[in-house]
């Protein structure tokens, strides 16, 4: 029922649709911590115990994070609508070296793509004459420093640490791509890539109005929120339990500034392991709670979102078996050196 | 009789359009030939970037995501 009022008025009244939505997500932000407060107090459990300390935290996390997920992805759908991979790959095509893997890495941000069209976007891209390593910061970039990663970071530590992973996530897809290009790798493409015919890149028409931008900002929601609900629950119920119960500093020593080694060994844990930033976050934050060090997490969440086991071998169907070592090496090196600098910085 | 081709390489993006476009096809009462294209070579031959991709008739109607409901309803009026 609701749901068809909505949708009614977001394609008849599509700014009015904004300010309403605007207006009800304002107010139930505001009421997160009264009401994870009067939710605790009704359960028979003291507040002051562990056990109350981690359903409040449970309580209070879990619908926080899901709102802030919720609004980001859906501007961000909105933003998505202007900037298709085909649009991404005629702004790309031909660009020179350095800026070109800037001009990549940042659009890696707003271009939607789900990772099963990492094939066919590399090839498209080759094709068109995108430069392989302008193709590959646009490859890194895109699952590395995405909304989701970004929304969790920012609800959980400020805007600091947020902007950081931003910078630096951007740093490592500019400077890994730069390099592959400098390496000249194109001879290790798989030959039918390499024989493929040149495509002219064009882009489609774009007659999007305001309601559709809001569809398709609502699509995203459906499809990503959806999709990483079970992931962030199970991730701040992890939290919440390592929160009420691990003692203080118990993962300094092994997780910790001094432990140097820590950052290698994240990354080389983290690459096999496949989920999203949405099931690693929570529990990262609880981790960093209790004396781990932010450089040594977030080398191993970056590890984990954007070097993949699955990825490599999708990747191995276009690519020499050679040049994905190589791609992955470039990017390790360029994470551990981000945990190191997290480590030193913060 | 038309020819559908669902383009990808078997995500759950590309089996939920191959079910989304049955059904409703189903629901129009339009006879199609539903074929998935799964091999990476010959998905690239329709020159998209993003999939599942939705080929009618030889002609791309659709790529990236899940196309929606009204898209899909539209192919088969």
């Amino acid at each position: 029922m609701t749901s068809t009022v909505l949708n009614l008025s977001s394609k008849s009244w599509p700014k009015s649709f904004l300010v309403f939505s605007i207006l009800i997500w304002y107010g139930l932000y505001e009421s997160l911590t009264p009401i994870s407060e009067w939710l605790v107090s009704l359960l028979p459990v003291d507040r002051q115990t562990r056990l109350g300390g981690a359903l409040q935290f449970f309580l209070y996390d879990t619908p926080k994070v899901l709102l802030l997920l919720t609004a980001v992805v859906f501007v961000m759908g909105m933003v998505n609508s202007y900037f298709t991979p085909e649009r991404t790959r005629v702004i790309l095509a031909g660009k020179s070296e350095g800026v070109g893997n800037i001009m990549a890495a940042s659009l890696g941000i707003v271009t939607p793509f789900c990772s099963c069209s990492a094939v066919p976007l590399f090839i498209g891209f080759v094709q068109a004459g995108v430069p392989l390593g302008i193709t590959f910061s646009f490859l890194i970039s895109a699952p590395m420093v995405n909304e989701v990663a970004l929304t969790l970071l920012f609800s959980m530590f400020g805007w600091k640490v947020a902007g950081l992973y931003l910078i630096l996530g951007l740093s490592v897809a500019i400077v890994s791509g730069w390099v592959i290009g400098k390496l000249k790798l194109e001879n290790y493409l798989e030959d039918w890539v390499r024989n493929m015919p040149k495509a002219v890149a064009s882009i489609g028409d774009d007659q999007l109005t305001l309601s559709d931008r809001i569809e398709s900002g609502k699509a995203s929601v459906k499809e990503i929120v959806a999709k990483v609900w079970p992931y962030i629950i199970v991730g701040i119920a992890v939290g919440a339990g390592i929160h009420g119960y691990v003692p203080e500093d118990f993962m300094a020593s092994l997780m910790g500034k001094d432990a140097w080694w820590s950052v290698p060994i994240a990354v080389l844990i983290g690459v096999p392991m496949y989920t999203n930033a949405a099931g690693i976050i929570p529990i990262v934050e609880a981790l960093l709670a209790k004396g781990a060090a932010l450089g040594t997490v977030l080398a191993f969440m970056m590890s984990v979102i954007a070097l993949s086991l699955p990825e490599m071998i999708i990747l191995r169907k276009v690519l020499k078996l050679r040049l994905i070592i190589i791609f992955a090496s470039i990017v390790a090196t360029g994470i551990l050196l981000v945990g190191y600098i997290f480590n030193a910085v913060l | 009789m038309m020819e559908v081709k669902v383009l990808g390489t078997g995500c759950s993006n590309c089996k939920a359009t191959v079910k989304l476009v049955e059904e409703i096809a189903k629901e129009k009462g339009a006879s199609i030939n539903m074929e998935k294209v799964e091999d990476i070579q010959d998905i690239m031959k329709f020159n998209i970037l993003s999939t599942p991709g939705v080929v009618i008739d030889g002609k791309v109607v659709h790529a990236g995501g899940i196309p929606s409901r009204e898209k899909v309803e539209a192919w088969f009026a």
